[in-house]
């Protein structure tokens, strides 16, 4: 146990380690604000877009939605890092994690959406149409305030998912807290920081893991 | 534009990494063979115990869930990887990815069960108890076949999840798609390899991924 | 004296389904028409017609002279002066019942919001309902929820009225509050056109009935000659039936 207590929580350590894993802890929140936001926003334009546009305009954002949701992020990342430079586009690795991560949580978004869209019964557009509503303001005013509802908790749940994987910015260099914990760790020969980083994503992640649950007791699909 | 083809599609270079990366590809599916059922049969057993009447067993379980809901995979990989050793657990590759895997996906397994469980209706449990079923027998042939298609389109949406997941595993060294087609570009300076790997992704979970959509599509009207 | 509400020809088809075969109406000024029919007659199709709801695949849907069913017409604004009652209500569920009367107020009429407050304080006011306005739908009973729809449909001042079966989904009981109010707005001059199958109200307070049947008109006349002296077969079989 002395063994144990000295490898994971080796006090010296912490210490030194501490104020980085601390700046770690503001790079991976702010990455996280600013993808839940970028993302939201973006797929639910998307998803009125979709409801709205020509087919042609529909699918490509089908497609868009599809691949982002198929493709495991950090191949997304690695392409885009990597490659990206070769055609002349140069972005720190911030960037190219918050893009893609904003997009892959656009595709989810997106479809979230949708389906909310699709679940307004077909007669709110009637009968917003039947009073001279035009197809983008029932859209705004009549079908996304129920759409929005019950999209909040799946949105939620899948903003979380998508928001820890900032934790891969590590490959590609963000230093994030997953990153400064594990040079950290390489540094000090010791696993304190890494336990210190554990613990940091749980005291991000776990209150709104908790604010999920909360959420979807409260906007429970009411399955009639 | 050829410069975008050349870095992107260079055809040369993927057939070149075409025999690494399907080897690449025989260790992903190999991954997902293990830590599928891993994870479901985790899943399943930790939707059981967190159902469980007696409280004892009940609170730990959720927290647990909600643990590992709550920290990234990859923090769990590296943890289990790199940290492990410390205690003096020293794991190949593969097996702390599984045993990762096993962790972080019993905890999202186990939720869709658990949601699957609750929606079926009490009456069910307590027609099955009234013809002599046991608790467990009633579960076992009544409630769960019942919770399972409930929750399919859920169960089949984590596996995608899952899949997508097994990429990490690069991460820690071990030679599964993304680590062949990472290994192929950092000797070619050529992000293709990874195209290719990509296409292949492609090619395995964009036919689930649409069908899931359709099908919930379907539930909603 | 022209019609306010004219179909001329109209023909529409789902698929391989004939719903309307080429059907003529018009409805003059402060008349209340009412349709009456087997189901699949076409008689709600028709009605869907009237507004565009369902775009006919042949005719004119003429609306004090202008034919709206032509293409480049803003459907919008000839919509506002159709006002349109559903079977199931179709109110807002996340707006309370003063929200629900006042949205096209305010975003299709774009009246400042007090003033829009005031009219639909007086529609609700007219069906009865002014002290629910600040209730949300799933707060009131079907026939309130139903009041509310035809306060949304009155407040736009509209020249016609289409109600498309208003009562099918009530329970008898609260039947009564709803042809009440719809009886109210015919002693007020609105020219409406009713799908229903309240036969009584028919014959009291309709001045024309038209019996529909294969997506075909097959007879129409005044209430007490249709329901009293019916000369088609299929018309004598449908209130044999509705009858008993």
């Amino acid at each position: 146990m002395g063994n144990f207590g000295d490898a994971f929580l080796n006090a010296e350590v912490l210490t030194k380690y501490a104020p980085s894993i601390l700046e770690g802890v503001y790079v991976t929140v702010l990455l996280s604000i600013l993808i839940v936001l970028s993302g939201t926003a973006l797929g639910l334009a998307l998803a009125a877009l979709r409801s709205l546009a020509p087919a042609a305009v529909r699918i490509v954002v089908v497609v868009f939605a599809d691949i982002f949701r198929a493709l495991p992020p950090l191949v997304l990342i690695l392409i885009a890092y990597f490659g990206l430079p070769s055609v002349g586009v140069f972005l720190s690795s911030f960037l190219v994690l918050f893009l893609i991560l904003t997009l892959v949580l656009a595709a989810f978004a997106e479809e979230i959406f949708w389906a909310g869209i699709t679940s307004v019964p077909k007669g709110q557009w009637e009968a917003a149409r039947s009073t001279g509503l035009r197809p983008a303001q029932t859209l705004v005013w009549i079908v996304l305030p129920q759409a929005v509802r019950l999209a909040i908790p799946p949105l939620t749940n899948r903003a979380i998912a998508v928001t820890k994987m900032t934790a891969l910015g590590t490959v590609i260099g963000v230093s994030d807290i997953l990153n400064q914990a594990t040079t950290a760790q390489s540094f000090s020969g010791n696993a304190s920081p890494l336990l210190l980083a554990a613990i940091a994503y749980v005291a991000i992640f776990l209150p709104l893991v908790i604010l999920s649950r909360w959420l979807e007791t409260r906007f429970a699909w009411k399955r009639v | 534009m050829e410069a975008f083809v050349d870095q992107f599609l260079n055809l040369e270079i993927m057939v070149a990494a075409w025999p690494t990366i399907l080897q690449g590809l025989g260790v992903t599916l190999l991954l997902c063979a293990v830590v599928v059922p891993l994870g479901l049969a985790g899943g399943l057993l930790t939707a059981l115990a967190a159902l469980s009447r007696r409280r004892w067993l009940r609170w730990p379980i959720v927290a647990l869930i909600d643990f590992f809901r709550a920290i990234p995979p990859l923090v769990l990989l590296i943890f289990v990887y790199a940290g492990l050793p410390f205690a003096g657990l020293r794991l190949d590759p593969f097996a702390a990815v599984a045993l990762a895997f096993l962790l972080n996906n019993s905890a999202y397994y186990g939720e869709i069960f658990r949601a699957g469980i609750g929606s079926v209706a009490h009456g069910q449990m307590e027609a099955a108890r009234s013809t002599g079923l046991s608790h467990a027998k009633a579960m076992v042939y009544v409630i769960l076949p019942q919770a399972v298609r409930n929750v399919l389109p859920d169960l089949v949406s984590n596996t995608v999840e899952v899949v997508k997941l097994t990429s990490l595993a690069s991460v820690v060294s071990l030679s599964e798609m993304l680590h062949a087609a990472q290994l192929a570009r950092s000797v070619t300076y050529n992000t293709s390899p990874i195209v290719l790997a990509a296409v292949i992704y492609l090619a395995i979970l964009w036919p689930v991924v649409r069908l899931v959509s359709r099908y919930e599509r379907r539930l909603a009207s | 004296m022209q019609p306010i509400l004219e179909l001329a020809g109209v023909a529409k088809r789902f698929g391989a389904f004939e719903a309307l075969k080429g059907v003529d109406l018009k409805v003059a000024e402060r008349e209340l028409v009412f349709l009456i029919g087997p189901s699949g007659s076409g008689k709600s199709t028709l009605l869907r017609c009237c507004n565009l709801l369902e775009r006919p695949d042949d005719g004119a849907v003429m609306l004090e002279g202008r034919n709206i069913a032509a293409p480049g017409v803003d459907l919008d604004a000839a919509r506002r002066r159709i006002g349109m009652v559903f079977q199931n209500f179709n109110l807002y569920p996340h707006l309370d019942a003063l929200g629900n009367v006042t949205l096209a107020l305010r975003k299709v009429l774009r009246l400042p919001r007090a003033e829009a407050e005031a009219k639909g304080m007086t529609a609700l006011d007219r069906v009865g309902l002014a002290e629910k306005a600040r209730n949300r739908p799933a707060e009131l009973s079907g026939g309130q929820q139903q009041r509310v729809a035809i306060a949304r449909a009155m407040a736009l001042e509209p020249r016609v009225m289409l109600f498309d079966e208003p009562t099918s989904a009530l329970d008898p009981e609260l039947v009564g509050d709803v042809l009440a109010v719809m009886r109210e707005l015919k002693a007020a001059g609105m020219t409406m056109v009713v799908v229903s199958h309240e036969m009584r109200f028919a014959r009291e307070a309709a001045d024309r009935v038209i019996f529909m049947d294969g997506g075909r008109i097959v007879e129409e006349g005044a209430p007490d000659t249709l329901f009293g002296a019916p000369k088609a077969e299929r018309l004598q079989n449908f209130l044999a039936r509705v009858a008993a």
